[in-house]
């Protein structure tokens, strides 16, 4: 039910941008300045909005041997106790989500013998997903600047020569694994019960979101007969800030974009923003040197406890009658 | 071996399969499927041992009803599903649905006249692994509150030693080492 | 519906049908919850929460209807949140950026022992979750329940009570999550929320109680420890002849010792503390017990912040009194998340001490310079490196031990290599459990975090099946026979968790393990352990040596 929520709501966003052809100012020029506002806006209000609250206390989450004794080896990734270490540490856990790979099984071999292997679809699917959006969005940097960067035309080869060239034009490896990684995400979700269970239409609607971008993106490129040079020019125009809207550019390039908006407007008020949250996460963020260095809670309070002389007080008979030395006689 | 082992020996496994699934659906649809989907025996122990366990029991059944044996791999399930959210009726009634396993497994041949008097015995069989994972589920919760008494002794174990030490008849100096042992169900012989 | 108690429940012919046609399953924010005998913990008594000055203190019951809250419950707890997030960032991110992927959720102990969905720790935060989306959050706000927004009502407080104290805080998901989600902030969070309420257990209130006004969980009174210690002098004489002093509140010793106060009355943990004591004499330690201090274990961190720094500011302030130079903390789980990650924070600075220094080896353990309180393992590590214990491993020869290494230490500190190799310089025979149960991926005994009553046996049962399955294999494979750990509450624990799946498997601690290796200064012939059973393969010294044992 959630799922199919979602997948009515992103059709008919769909089809709102189709109507762009008539109103191309509007869908062209208006609306994508006024998502990459919101983006823009929402993701620094919501960075900003975590930053501002404070870190009492240091809680990493240990995953490796602490640092002690000199002649005991330390984890320095998993446990780290220095900045560099957390900066490893982070850079593991965004480049290459090192803790869904975490993810084993035992396997229990017929001699008896015990084999670790890696749980790793749901790590692979979200690494196909999110590595190939990257090179996605890297290459539609072309679209933007003229002449393209000489990087991304590199990058854009390479990403064209790994596959087959006999699609004309290029097919891009990274179109290929960014659906396929997109619709195991959405595949687990909906064939596994106990994911099923805990999904909201609000996980559905970004899968659905982005599958709507990436089908009509290879649709622009691969079957529909448009006019790239309209839309370089749109675009390199928007981003100097003299947009030119040409009729030649047909509807289905403003479904596409229209749907971009829709994701760059929904991004920061949703669970999108893990993108930035990741790098604030305190259990990962912080080094575990907590016995060395003192980490000061700025709105720690006084409390109310038992003090020594309390409780010497009620007991002052009974610890000299047991032999315990006490402060008063 | 009679005709209708020999028929069960070859379909064991879809049997035994059909069986773990009707088991198995008793759990909430969302963790069933982590059951039957997990094969690791340490991050799934609950899917593996029931696995294993019907399975064996299965085994056991055609192979001649060893009770001790049963009762064994009884354990194995029955422990688990003893301290579950189940009945004392609905921890049990899974051995019930071996017959339906069996039948449904069977199909056609079920109905074959000859067959028609070993099914009888063996649903006979059934049940008495029935009853006997009734003695199971009961020793099970018996040890539950075995556990929850001697656990509270143990956490005072010091005081109440002491107390038995220097208690009532502490002026006809007690024997230490026999209220020790006592304590920690350690037999010494030769006390000073 | 009828339910499985009533007579016409079994006189239904579809009796069997009920089992296996799976319900229609309603969405998890529709299924109220449901309070299982031996899945819960009697609430707290209301003579604890008014010794801590803790509001709403009345007696109630979780099968009460009404349980008695304030008339303004729902702006206690609506407030209560709003300042939580800005106060704490974990809070404020954990609450933002799950994205729901499932990593986490057969990762928990009693998800994976009990099948319960709630139980995943993804959805055991979005209780939390799904209140805070209605109530602080714009998509929440506008979409309501599509976005996984609901109404904040009674049934969700209930909810919340049943599920909060079913978690263990043991962090074990937090290690599998993409962005460091940690469940034990979450229960932590929804623990103090509900205390605002007057809802505790009793439990864990009753130690945070005892502890504020003994200065141990177990209200042990300071003449009654001297008791206590004494009477384990006594053993430790019938079981090596050797007579270990007994420091107490000694001012000017080097070393304040904090052990858990479960080791002063409970077994297996007394064995333990008996092997403290006489390891402290033979090295000839300069330390001190302290009666005021004579917990390290804070129950506080299972109740809120705030009772964390009200229990643990008696350690600095004794060291400081006593005038000791630095601090050695014992086999304690839950005690060294504390000392590890919050003590320096909420109660240092602890400039009057002076960094610790082993006395023996020299060695400085630049790792504590600033809380100056070491973990004896690292204490007795830094010890058998430098050869400065007498050890004959053979006395633990018929011991075939593993190691559970407990959640605190394991992932909230780190502590890894110490104790394992102190327990390989013990005993000869050490076999791991498989990997995927031990290290930062251990799997918690069941009863942490102040689940460790009789009451919710069956929960903590299935809790402790996956560390109960992982030691069976060990039992079968190696013949395994005891199972060490250097967490008090483990030691109570895991002994009935081994009762119950791996008979036959006895609980300890380390220390009790390195006392019976040690060869000590002085000692008689050893025949008997600390538990003074007979050891085997030493009997027959014993004739030789002429004692009157048989």
């Amino acid at each position: 039910m959630n799922a199919v929520i979602s997948l009515v709501a992103v059709v008919v966003l769909f089809l709102v941008g189709l109507l762009g052809g008539w109103a191309g100012i509007l869908f062209g020029v208006i609306i994508p300045y006024l998502a990459v506002a919101l983006f823009l806006g929402g993701l620094i209000y919501r960075v900003i909005s975590w930053a501002n609250v404070p870190v009492p206390f240091r809680i990493p989450t240990t995953c490796g041997q602490q640092q002690s004794l000199p002649w005991i080896e330390q984890a320095k990734v998993d446990n780290p106790s220095t900045t560099f270490g957390v900066i490893v540490r982070m850079a593991l856990e965004v480049l290459i989500f090192r803790s869904l790979l975490r993810n084993t099984k035992t396997v229990l071999r017929e001699s008896g013998k015990i084999a670790y292997a890696g749980s790793l679809a749901l790590w692979l699917g979200a690494m196909m997903f999110h590595w190939s959006l990257l090179v996605i969005l890297l290459r539609h940097l072309r679209f933007l600047t003229e002449p393209a960067p000489f990087l991304i035309t590199i990058l854009q080869e390479v990403d064209g020569f790994l596959l087959l060239q006999v699609w004309m034009p290029v097919l891009y490896l990274s179109s290929i694994l960014f659906l396929v990684g997109l619709a195991y995400l959405l595949f687990r979700r909906l064939a596994s019960p106990q994911l099923r269970y805990i999904s909201l239409a609000i996980d559905y609607f970004p899968l659905f979101l982005l599958l709507g971008i990436g089908i009509s993106g290879l649709w622009l490129r691969h079957l529909s007969k448009t006019d790239v040079g309209s839309i370089k020019e749109l675009a390199v125009g928007l981003v100097t800030f003299s947009p030119v809207v040409n009729n030649t550019i047909n509807s289905l390039f403003f479904g596409h974009i229209f749907l971009v908006c829709v994701l760059l407007a929904y991004f920061p008020f949703s669970k999108l923003v893990h993108m930035a949250g990741v790098f604030l996460s305190p259990t990962r963020n912080m080094a575990n040197n907590n016995r060395a260095v003192r980490h000061v809670n700025p709105w720690d309070y006084p409390v109310k406890t038992h003090s020594y002389e309390e409780y010497e007080d009620e007991w002052r008979e009974k610890m000299k009658g047991a032999g315990v030395p006490v402060d008063k006689e | 071996m009679t005709k209708l082992r020999s028929i069960l020996g070859e379909k064991k496994e879809a049997i035994v399969k059909r069986w773990l699934e009707d088991t198995t659906a008793s759990y909430a649809p969302e963790t069933r499927a982590f059951l039957n989907r997990g094969k690791d025996r340490f991050a799934n122990p609950v899917g593996h041992a029931l696995r294993v366990g019907t399975q064996a029991v299965f085994e056991n059944l055609l192979e001649g009803m060893e009770p001790d044996r049963i009762c064994s791999h009884l354990d194995d399930i029955i422990r688990i599903r003893a301290i579950q959210d189940f009945s004392p009726s609905q921890a049990v009634s899974f051995v019930f649905l071996l017959k339906k396993a069996v039948r449904a497994e069977l199909g056609k041949e079920a109905e074959d006249p000859r067959l028609l008097v070993e099914l009888t015995e063996l649903d006979a069989d059934v049940d008495r692994i029935a009853l006997l994972a009734f003695d199971v589920y009961t020793r099970c919760r018996e040890q539950v509150c075995e556990l929850r008494v001697s656990e509270v002794k143990r956490s005072v174990a010091a005081i109440m030693e002491r107390f038995n030490r220097s208690g009532p008849d502490s002026a006809s100096a007690p024997d230490r080492s026999e209220t020790k042992s006592k304590c920690t169900n350690e037999k010494r012989g030769g006390d000073r | 519906m009828v339910k499985p108690d009533e007579v016409a429940y079994y006189k239904k012919d579809d009796l069997l049908k009920v089992d296996y046609e799976s319900l229609p399953a309603t969405e998890w924010m529709d299924t109220p919850v449901d309070f299982r005998r031996g899945s819960y913990i009697y609430p707290g008594k209301p003579k604890n929460l008014k010794i801590l000055d803790l509001p709403n203190p009345r007696e109630w019951a979780l099968t009460d209807d009404d349980w008695k809250l304030q008339e303004n419950w729902k702006q206690i707890i609506l407030e209560g949140m709003a300042e939580r997030l800005k106060k704490y960032r974990s809070f404020k991110l954990f609450m933002d950026t799950c994205v729901r992927c499932g990593a986490c959720a057969d990762k928990c102990h009693f998800y994976i022992g009990g099948g319960d969905p709630k139980n995943m720790p993804v959805l055991r935060a979005e209780l939390l979750r799904s209140v805070y989306r209605k109530d602080f959050t714009t998509l929440g706000k506008v979409l309501g329940k599509l976005a996984g927004a609901r109404e904040l009502t009674i049934d969700v407080i209930k909810e919340w009570f049943y599920y909060f104290y079913q978690c263990t805080e043991c962090r074990r998901c937090s290690v599998f999550c993409p962005y460091g989600i940690d469940t034990a902030e979450i229960t932590m969070m929804g623990r103090e929320l509900l205390g605002l309420l007057g809802l505790y257990i009793n439990w864990s209130i009753e130690p945070v109680a005892n502890c504020y006004r003994f200065g141990n969980h177990l209200a042990i009174p300071p003449h009654g420890l001297v008791d206590t210690l004494e009477f384990m002098l006594e053993d430790i004489e019938e079981a090596t002849g050797i007579k270990a002093g007994l420091p107490l509140n000694k001012k000017g010793a080097e070393v304040l010792f904090i052990p858990p106060s479960g080791d002063y009355v409970a077994a297996p943990g007394i064995y333990t503390c008996m092997g403290y004591l006489l390891l402290f004499h033979d090295l000839g330690l300069d330390y001190t017990f302290s009666t005021y201090a004579s917990e390290g274990g804070n129950f506080g961190l299972f109740t809120s912040h705030e009772m964390i720094k009200r229990l643990n500011s008696k350690i600095y302030a004794e060291a400081k009194r006593l005038g000791v130079k630095w601090i050695l903390g014992g086999e304690c789980g839950h005690m060294w998340r504390v000392l590890h990650q919050y003590m320096d924070t909420v109660s240092g600075p602890a400039d009057f001490l002076e960094v610790p220094k082993s006395p023996f080896t020299g060695t400085v353990f630049e790792n504590a310079r600033s809380t100056k309180t070491v973990h004896i393992m690292e204490f007795f590590s830094d010890l058998i490196k430098h050869d400065k214990l007498n050890l004959d491993p053979s006395r633990n020869d018929h011991i075939r031990v593993t190691f559970h290494d407990s959640c605190n230490p394991a992932r909230g500190m780190g502590i890894f290599e110490e104790p394992r190799y102190v327990l390989k310089s013990v005993c000869n025979n050490f076999f791991e459990m498989p990997l995927n149960t031990i290290r930062e991926q251990t799997f918690c005994c069941g009863g942490g975090a102040g689940l460790g009553t009789d009451e919710n046996m069956e929960m903590r049962l299935r809790g402790g099946l996956p560390r109960g399955a992982a030691v069976k294999y060990v039992q079968e494979k190696h013949g395994v026979n005891q199972l060490a750990a250097m967490c008090a509450i483990d030691r109570a624990t895991l002994t009935t968790v081994c009762d119950y799946w791996a008979p036959g498997v006895q609980a300890t601690g380390i220390t009790e393990l390195v006392a019976n290796a040690m060869i000590f200064k002085g000692e008689n012939k050893r025949t008997v352990n600390l538990r003074l059973e007979p050891v085997p393969g030493m009997e027959g010294d014993e004739k030789e040596g002429g004692a009157d044992d048989e």
